[in-house]
């Protein structure tokens, strides 16, 4: 090349870089303000909710063996047999009982009666974590006499104190104790069913435990080595199956307590990453704006000498910065809210915990905005370097920007791996975590598409309106440099996302909510043995209360399915067919026609057998069916305590099972089961708390064995708690909710610029306020109603497919929810376009202008 | 003296959709060091284009264009970049500074390109000269036009360009404050001994300067002394 100069030399220096960068962003930094706050809550959402769950997942991996309270337990739902206590004492030497059963205590000082969890135990257990108790010594003092260790808050309830006489069937015993807290119990399980201890010994003498009672039977064995138990069980294990005895292990109970969470642990993995993808649009969207008003800069400095990489590099810094300061808010608002999040949900936990702060935590949420800012403004920033100097001459001059880059598919390709990339992580599953990715691509797609049929239509329909208004208003919506494509993205994905969060959290709350709340009965009395079933009613009438349901039940189990029997499915796993069904125990009923709470979905409801030779046809209710794969006509065979009875299935119910009452799995015609063991529910509403409690004085004193459940008590405590948890889920879902408004918000604010110049200069050639008013409030609502529409079109679908596939519920649809989201993204747009040409309405033209570049 | 921009045989087509657009036809000229030339001729005729191609702002079709002998067309974008930075100085109709920066900063930008650690000094200096030192850390908006056009100008010599492109430079000013800037113009063109090239549709500006270019549909219809245009 003859050239006297070296185009190669490059003097400026890195710092003047950063200097330029500085410089630019002084001007714009409140522009910039929207795409720091949109990382900033983001990540503040995801950090408190990886942060809790880390905290959670630490606390169950410590407290796992405390949960369980020794390193394996063993349980019958019956007593021990000879044989069963043979294979018990091979298993370990270090070992304890706990006889547990549900029963009424009565407190004869203040008269109170309540449902209790009775807790026999012998040995030593728990092994791990303590009964806590006050005063501290009185859990060792149990075995020693007719004492009681009575819950704390079932104490302060019926106004009892140390020293006061508790009554458990025929035992009168001595309160030692208030227990503080039970190893493995949360809050919830001990508000709606507090637990007593006492010795072994006198829960067999309390007269209790008859043939027929619901008891568990457990032995808990203590190793030297915690893998041991492993070993135990690689051994022992089909021997213990064989015996038909359940086990658990301390990393089942792990599994059990995680799985437990699951269904809001996936939630608030969705509210996160919603939070945090709404950021990053929110990043995207601003940079998009931010940039576009920088081009007549950059081709500025294009033509001082600035190379295109200086120019990338200048805007790089900003972004980066920008991102680094969101990041850090973000990860300290992540952490402060983390401390509040256990508070939120201690009821529902099965241990209490203080937050802990982990530096991973902090390095992932800082490292995460970083890469977030960086890769979604990482497409508008590379569209910086390609501008021409030609349009610091030419304004209009636009480089030939149809051409797809090798660079622009990089990092669509990189955006597109990284998402699908974290939903995995967030989630935890490659099929939910592309169907995630594909639903925000389709959703993408078909919102850009919205926006070219949007333009394409507003230019047909502009050119044949004849009011002035309404033809500029539309007109906006397609003319050069038009803000319709980015904000129906934004608008429109903001909606999908809100919406989509708001539908799921409706439906995993539904799920969780009581129904029929006024009308419910409030009393079930249960195990009431058939003898005692007719001088129960008449008491129950005596008290002028209604017998509701009286509803008897029999205990069977499943024999054979369609000829298959337990081991026959154990051979060929191909038939998916669990060993569990087999397994357990089926509490059924036997009537003529089904009960509010069904709905007949298949099939014919068989009322009565008439002859002892007739088909008999059960009805299955339609969830378990499904779960199972069963089919109308399946034949299964019971084994009705020693009997074995054939059954075909004639039909589906459909159960709502949040209905406060008696639901059965299973429901026999009339005419089969009537002369089987059975025990008795009465089901009654008492109004009055004195009725009530005189009522179930009376029972405990009259029927010691039956029990009461005062669903008064129980669903006030339920409600408390579910409120709870609604609560949190709110909380969190308002989190993503808030970063959704707060870009909603930034990407029409950022659109200012362009409709304030046009406004101005409408203003200048003699538009009067109400004119420029109405222009920009029919692009608006335009813009606000049909994204809106998109969006909640789209978030229908994907909260049915979230529904049916992730949270396993049935789809609810909220019309309430609908239009609230309709109107409140339709007037947020609205109101947000009419604030920002405020200015244009109040001030002179010339002012704003000046104000303006 | 030497030739600071050659322009040979220079020919440009601009696509619009499926249609072609000529706008320059074999444009051929050149300026010594120190002198000065207009182009002048009726809007559309191609004259902003041919100050671009010149400047190297955009790459011709046809054509060579050699800034103080460095050939532009065979340089990249980057390249042609740093030649603007080192050799090249612009001033524009509408001013184009940098709305970001302070009056000081945009002059200091062309000279901070350069790594100069002067750039305070010399661009404090300039703004002396274009009588503007008490508005230094004003930015563009708290400029009138006229002012805004003297920072242009400090920052279009602050790199000591050797040629000068100005595109219609009193085209946005009124009668009196455009005369000022002509006279800054060429006053700082003859100091510096800087060659000029500006678009005008200004006659009597044209005037001023040693060579005229007259354009009509893209093509060079005249080219003369100053003394043909006075004429």
């Amino acid at each position: 090349m003859d050239s006297k100069i070296s185009v190669k030399s490059n003097n400026y220096s890195r710092s003047w870089l950063f200097k330029m960068a500085w410089r630019d962003s002084r001007r714009s930094r409140s522009k910039l303000f929207l795409f720091t706050t949109s990382i900033a809550i983001g990540i503040a959402a995801l950090v408190a909710i990886n942060s809790f769950k880390r905290n959670l997942d630490e606390e169950i991996q410590l407290q796992a063996k405390t949960l369980l309270g020794a390193d394996l337990e063993i349980y019958s739902k019956k007593p021990f047999t000879r044989e069963q206590y043979s294979l018990l004492d091979s298993l370990g030497d270090e070992r304890s009982s706990q006889t547990r059963f549900g029963s009424m205590v009565y407190f004869p000082r203040t008269d109170g009666t309540r449902l209790v969890q009775v807790r026999g135990i012998s040995g030593f257990y728990p092994y791990y974590g303590k009964i806590e108790t006050e005063p501290h010594w009185a859990a060792g003092d149990l075995t020693n006499g007719p004492y009681a260790l009575v819950d704390e808050k079932l104490m302060l309830q019926f106004n009892v104190e140390l020293g006061d006489e508790v009554r458990i069937g025929n035992l009168s015993l001595e309160i030692r104790g208030k227990l503080k807290n039970v190893p493995g119990q949360s809050g919830i399980s001990t508000s709606i069913a507090p637990v007593v201890y006492i010795s072994e010994g006198n829960a067999f003498a309390s007269g209790l435990i008859k043939k027929g009672s619901r008891v568990t039977f457990s032995k808990f064995y203590k190793y030297p080595i915690e893998s041991m138990a492993d070993d135990v069980i690689a051994t022992y294990g089909d021997r213990i199956k064989e015996l038909e005895l359940g086990k658990e292990t301390v990393e089942e109970r792990k599994k059990d307590t995680s799985e437990a969470f699951a269904n809001m642990s996936i939630f608030l993995n969705l509210a996160a990453f919603i939070a945090l993808l709404l950021g990053s649009i929110g990043v995207a969207g601003a940079v998009h704006i931010y940039l576009k008003e920088k081009n007549q800069s950059v081709a500025i400095l294009r033509c001082l000498g600035v190379k295109s990489k200086q120019a990338f590099y200048i805007y790089l810094i900003q972004v980066l910065f920008m991102g680094l300061i969101g990041s850090l808010i973000g990860t300290g608002l992540g952490l402060a809210l983390q401390y509040y999040l256990p508070k939120l949900l201690g009821e529902i936990l099965p241990f209490s915990f203080e937050a802990k702060i982990f530096g991973a935590v902090i390095i992932e949420g800082v490292f995460l905005g970083l890469i977030i800012a960086v890769l979604f403004a990482l497409l508008p920033l590379i569209r910086l370097g390609k501008i021409s100097p030609l349009q610091s001459i030419r304004a209009a001059f636009e480089a030939n920007e149809s051409k797809i880059s090798r660079a622009s598919i990089i990092i669509f390709t990189t955006l597109v791996l990284f998402l699908v990339g974290f939903a995995y992580i967030q989630i935890g599953e490659w099929k939910q975590s592309l169907m995630f990715v594909g639903g925000l691509a389709v959703t993408f797609g078909l919102l850009i598409l919205l926006a070219k049929g949007l333009m394409s239509v507003a230019r047909r329909i502009s050119s044949k309106t004849s009011s002035f208004l309404v033809k500029q208003g539309i007109a906006n919506l397609h003319r050069p440099n038009n803000q319709s494509t980015i904000l129906l993205l934004t608008i429109g994905i903001c909606a999908v996302l809100i919406s989509t969060l708001l539908f799921s959290r409706y439906i995993l709350v539904e799920q969780i909510t009581l129904t029929g709340a006024n009308e419910r009965p409030n009393m079930v009395l249960f195990d009431i043995q058939t003898h005692q079933k007719e001088e129960l009613k008449t008491l129950v009438i005596d008290y002028d209360l209604p017998v509701v349901q009286d509803v008897p039940i029999v205990t069977i189990r499943l024999k054979e399915i369609n000829g298959i029997n337990k081991k026959a499915a154990e051979k060929d796993s191909t038939l998916e067919i669990p060993n569990w069904l087999f397994n357990r125990e089926y509490r059924v009923t036997f009537r003529d026609s089904l009960v509010n709470s069904e709905t007949l979905a298949e099939g014919k409801w068989q009322s009565k057998v008439e002859s002892p030779d007739d088909s008999i046809f059960v009805s299955v209710s339609e969830g378990f069916a499904e779960g199972r794969k069963w089919k109308i006509g399946d034949e299964l065979l019971f084994n009705v305590q020693g009997a074995l009875i054939k059954t075909y299935i004639g039909s589906f119910r459909k159960v709502d099972w949040r209905r406060v009452q008696t639901n059965f799995l299973i429901v026999f015609p009339t005419g089969v089961l009537e002369q089987a063991p059975q025990f008795h529910v009465l089901v009654t509403k008492v109004d009055q708390s004195d009725i009530s409690a005189r009522f179930q004085q009376a029972v405990v004193r009259l029927f010691p064995n039956v029990s009461i459940i005062d669903l008064e008590l129980i669903i006030k405590t339920v409600e408390e708690v579910l409120n709870k948890v609604s609560f949190a889920i709110n909380f969190m879902a308002g989190f993503s909710v808030l970063t959704g408004l707060i870009v909603l918000a930034g990407s029409v604010v950022l659109s200012k610029t362009q409709r304030v110049q046009e406004s101005v200069l409408l203003r200048t050639i003699g538009a009067r306020s109400y004119q420029i008013f109405w222009i920009t409030f029919l692009e608006y609502l335009a813009l606000g109603a049909i994204a809106s529409i998109a969006g909640l079109l789209l978030a229908h679908t994907f909260s049915y497919l979230l529904a049916e596939f992730v949270f396993e519920n049935d789809f609810l649809f909220s019309i309430y929810h609908t239009v609230f989201i309709f109107f409140a993204v339709t007037f947020g747009t609205v109101t947000i376009g009419l604030f920002n040409i405020r200015p244009v309405l109040k001030k002179s033209p010339l002012e704003i202008l000046r104000k303006e570049i | 003296m030497s030739t600071i921009l050659k322009v040979e045989g220079l020919s440009k087509t601009y696509q619009s959709g499926s249609k072609s657009l000529q706008v320059l036809h074999d444009i051929s000229f050149s300026i010594q060091a120190g002198e000065s030339l207009a182009i002048v001729g009726p809007s559309g005729s191609g004259k902003t284009t041919l100050l671009g191609l010149a400047a190297g702002l955009d790459q011709s079709d046809e054509g060579v264009v050699e800034i103080d002998q460095i050939k532009l067309n065979n340089l990249n974008e980057d390249d042609r970049a740093q030649v603007r930075n080192e050799l090249v100085g612009f001033i524009f109709q509408n001013f184009q500074l940098i709305p970001t920066l302070s009056a000081i900063e945009n002059v200091m930008v062309p000279l901070e390109l350069r790594g100069d650690e002067s750039a305070k000094n010399v661009a404090t200096h300039l703004l002396e000269q274009v009588g503007l030192a008490d508005r230094a850390d004003h930015y563009p908006s708290q400029l009138s036009g006229g002012e805004q056009q003297r920072v242009a100008i400090a920052r279009a010599f602050s790199n000591e360009p050797k040629i000068l492109f100005a595109d219609e430079p009193t085209g946005n000013l009124d009668e009196e404050t455009g005369q000022k800037i002509e006279d800054l113009l060429f006053t700082l063109n003859k100091e510096k001994g800087t060659a000029l090239v500006l678009v005008t549709h200004d006659t009597e500006l044209a005037q001023k300067t040693d060579q005229v270019i007259h354009l009509k549909g893209g093509k060079m219809v005249e080219s003369s002394l100053k003394a043909s245009i006075a004429s």
